[in-house]
């Protein structure tokens, strides 16, 4: 959509086999024209926890300054933005049990400074007269009309919540259960897993030979468990893998290993009706 | 649907497995493509109609159980049928599907495809079942959009 309006040319990142982004690739795609670089902390398609530090350093090298999608991620690990040096660091608040609708733009003061407001509207303006209008400080310059007040409150309640239990601890938790969910999955007839970086987060994607994932899905919902069947909104990654869509788990701080054999029997469920 | 065996039955699973008329039509005069957004599944339907009669109907593509038996019952039915009685069938099916008709399904002009009915309750899964018969629709009237979202 940048593309279109600005005329800027999008270049893509490599990835190899297993989901990992190809650093050597990136370090030359960057170039005297690269403008930005956005990436996401997790892949959503395959779970992959992408190597931010290297890539901030390797962009920050040739002064492009980084967006980084943390809307996989914020629920699941600890997050320190001044440590990752990005430049950006947005995310949406249901993806971490908030309400839908709102979300978060963490910028660097002074980009944030230097970038001209989006959109005009109520509270955003220091003065205005006929010949000129001066823009209100930051945040202010950015939420022009009416706020979204009882998404605010809401998301306000889902960061003390996941404060509470500790994203340490949420992290810890969701790496023990992927390691065990990978394990279980590993020994599961016909499954082969899509994704599997060294580093990932508690997502777990694969197909089933000769079975696709919407039916794979409707059984597994009918034993309630509920998994995403589709392209995962990643096009581009399916066609990387030749497949059309994945059965994706995603697990979050509630889950157990008790979930995971569930979803082993279910799967041996789906291998039965489709026998 | 009280089990996933109500709705992947032998008849469906066999459907799927050997589906009929999985092949193209080099002479037909008829054809229409629909994608189901959700999974890129892409079913494209073949019919040869002479004066106004369904001579023959075929399909081509990939899709999840539900899709390709669909296609493959509907070229079933379809075969021989007018293509008035085709639309009625269509807009029965369709109407099978969507919750809104409280009647029985007529099994007469139906026959197997009642079997579906249980997807009522599965929103996401009738636009599977529904991908063919969308093609259908694009086929028999020209101009409207292959598109399932």
């Amino acid at each position: 959509m940048l593309c279109k309006e600005t005329g800027a040319r999008l270049r893509v990142i490599p990835m190899d086999e297993s989901g990992n982004l190809v650093l050597d690739q990136f370090e030359k795609l960057l170039g005297p024209q690269t403008r930005l670089v956005a990436v996401a902390h997790v892949s959503n398609a395959l779970g992959t926890i992408n190597p931010i530090h290297e890539i901030v350093s390797l962009a920050h090298r040739r002064n492009v300054p980084v967006l980084v999608d943390g809307a996989q991620s914020v629920a699941h690990m600890p997050i320190d933005v001044q440590a990752m040096d990005c430049d950006f660091f947005v995310f949406s608040g249901h993806k971490m049990y908030g309400p839908t609708g709102i979300g978060v733009l963490y910028g660097k003061e002074s980009l944030l400074h230097a970038m001209p407001p989006y959109q005009g509207g109520g509270d955003m303006i220091r003065s205005v007269t006929f010949e000129e209008t001066l823009c209100g400080d930051l945040p202010f310059k950015f939420e022009a009309g009416t706020p979204h007040v009882a998404g605010v409150i809401g998301l306000g309640a889902a960061v003390d919540y996941l404060g509470s239990i500790g994203l340490e601890r949420v992290f810890l938790h969701e790496q023990d259960l992927l390691s065990y969910g990978t394990r279980i999955l590993s020994r599961a007839e016909g499954v082969r897993l899509i994704g599997t970086a060294k580093r990932k987060a508690g997502i777990i994607s694969f197909v089933m030979e000769g079975i696709h994932p919407h039916d794979v899905g409707t059984i597994l919902d009918q034993e309630g468990i509920a998994v995403r069947a589709g392209h995962q909104c990643a096009q581009p990654v399916m066609d990387f893998f030749k497949i059309p869509a994945t059965v994706r788990v995603s697990f979050g701080v509630y889950n157990t290993p008790q979930d995971m054999e569930a979803l082993f029997h279910g799967l041996k469920h789906v291998k039965e009706v489709f026998r | 649907m009280a089990d996933a065996k109500e709705l992947y039955g032998d008849i469906i699973l066999d459907h799927y497995r050997k589906p009929h008329n999985y092949r193209s039509l080099d002479g037909a005069n008829r054809e229409a493509e629909a994608v189901n957004d959700l999974c890129g599944d892409r079913l494209r339907v073949f019919l040869l109609v002479e004066k106004g009669l369904i001579r023959d109907i075929c399909f081509s593509g990939s899709g999840c159980a539900i899709s390709m038996a669909s296609a493959s019952m509907m070229t079933d039915r379809l075969k021989g049928k007018t293509e008035a009685e085709a639309g009625w069938i269509l807009d029965l099916f369709t109407r099978l599907l969507s919750g809104n008709s409280a009647a029985a399904p007529d099994s007469t002009a139906m026959g197997d495809l009642t079997l579906f009915a249980g997807l009522r309750e599965y929103p996401v899964r009738a636009k599977c079942a529904l991908l063919p018969w969308t093609a259908l629709r694009s086929a028999l009237s020209p101009g409207h959009v292959a598109i399932v979202t």
